[in-house]
């Protein structure tokens, strides 16, 4: 594998990471966080989807006229969606119960057309492969370390496994009930990247809005 | 029916509790105008999707609808995913077609907002939801027009909160977008705090 490509695999993990620095695919990432077992489902569906529906676009890219293209790119990523939701009914019934409408909400996922309309469409198809694969892992990776978080604290369990016995049932660790409700996501996803761009300067924002200091006048 | 509507608005926030739309939601809330004129084009798309893929879903999809030609085991409920694409994409089309013909002050204020809408999870969720809970029809009208508003009350507020924060001192690997979710997080827990409100 020459340098180039193995960069379209790597850059979407942190350096160029789908959701905390392009902003895409958080609508349906949040709300199966609580535990890391539907994190992890989610994770491998949606890479499944990624990777195949770049292959497939990148692969009829020349023959694609410009103004049906998104027409024919949201119907290749419904019917991929539609195969892996019954994929999972088949075969992991209890998670895709759990998962709910979040599978299926895949089809409207940014990452997924964002990333068929920037890159599959312009790129041959072994880029394109390693550039959806490499944005799943990315999407992937946020989606598991906020449910990390999130199951550790809120249920003291990893992947349903008690880490830390909980004090109801006589061990030493009060869970913080807090951490399995809706807004404990925003919260940890609005540290992550704080985080993530204190170690890389080169991702903050230019602030618009600069306050400027009068004579005289000290920083508080 | 008042129960539904309340729950879609506050306790059920598409946005705030089930992280539907948040792209969106994140990306056009610099300015109260936009987040207004977004939110008014999503409780009309939502008002007429939901409804519309109740009645292909009961008609076309459900188990035995094609029981009257014939074909009474035929199940197409696994394509509803795709056909409630299409039908979003179609009624924002003719929408912007029909307030372009009638209403051209509207479309030029909407227009923008429209095909952004097309991939809006909330839309898609709220019809998927729809199904899932097994609304009927006036019920599935309620939870359209009650869902799209709590989007829009979202949004507008969350608008208004940050056109506030552009003046405040904020440490630097957060600003943007980090501050945002965290605000997002704090809006979220407002909203929790109607869970259990019932009128009397």
């Amino acid at each position: 594998m020459r340098k180039s490509n193995l960069h379209h695999l790597t850059a979407p993990l942190i350096d160029n990471n789908p959701v905390t620095l392009q902003m895409l695919g958080i609508c349906s990432a949040l709300a199966v966080t609580t535990a890391l077992d539907t994190a992890l489902i989610m994770g491998l569906a949606l890479l499944t989807v990624l990777a195949t529906a770049s292959t497939l676009i990148s692969m009829i890219r020349a023959h694609l006229p410009s103004s049906i293209r998104l027409v024919v790119q949201i119907t290749i990523i419904a019917s991929l969606v539609i195969v892996t939701d019954q994929v999972l009914r088949a075969f992991a019934f209890e998670i895709s119960q759990r998962l709910s409408v979040f599978v299926g909400l895949i089809v409207t996922n940014c990452i997924v057309l964002g990333r068929a309309e920037s890159f599959a469409m312009h790129n041959p198809v072994w880029p394109s492969f390693l550039d959806g694969v490499g944005n799943g892992l990315g999407y992937g990776l946020i989606l598991m370390i906020v449910a990390a978080i999130r199951e550790l604290l809120g249920a003291g369990a990893l992947f349903g496994v008690t880490v830390m016995p909980l004090a109801a049932e006589g061990g030493w660790f009060e869970p913080l009930g807090f951490m399995l409700l809706a807004p404990s996501a925003f919260f940890i996803i609005g540290v992550l990247i704080w985080v993530i761009r204190t170690r890389r300067p080169a991702q903050v924002e230019p602030n618009d809005f600069p306050i400027i200091l009068q004579v005289g006048e000290e920083k508080s | 029916m008042i129960e539904i509507f309340l729950r879609s608005v506050f306790q059920e926030n598409l946005a705030l509790t089930f992280f539907l739309g948040v792209c969106t939601f994140l990306a056009v809330s610099k300015r109260v105008e936009t987040a207004l004129g977004l939110g008014a084009a999503m409780i009309v798309v939502q008002s007429l999707t939901v409804p519309i893929n109740h009645l292909i879903f009961q008609g076309l999809l459900v188990e035995g609808a094609w029981a009257w030609v014939g074909l009474p085991e035929i199940d197409l409920t696994y394509l509803k995913l795709i056909s409630f694409i299409g039908v979003i994409a179609a009624t924002v089309q003719i929408l912007e077609m029909t307030l372009d013909r009638y209403a051209p002050a509207l479309h030029r204020s909407l227009g923008v907002f429209l095909p952004l809408i097309t991939v809006n999870c909330a839309i898609l969720g709220g019809s998927l939801f729809m199904v899932e809970r097994r609304y009927d029809l006036p019920e599935s009208l309620v939870y359209g027009i009650g869902s799209g508003v709590g989007w829009a009350l979202a949004i507008v507020a969350f608008a208004a909160i940050r056109e506030r924060l552009r003046y405040a001192d904020v440490p630097e690997g957060l600003r943007g977008l980090g501050v945002a979710f965290i605000v997002t997080g704090l809006m979220s827990m407002g909203f929790s705090a109607f869970v259990g409100v019932s009128l009397p």
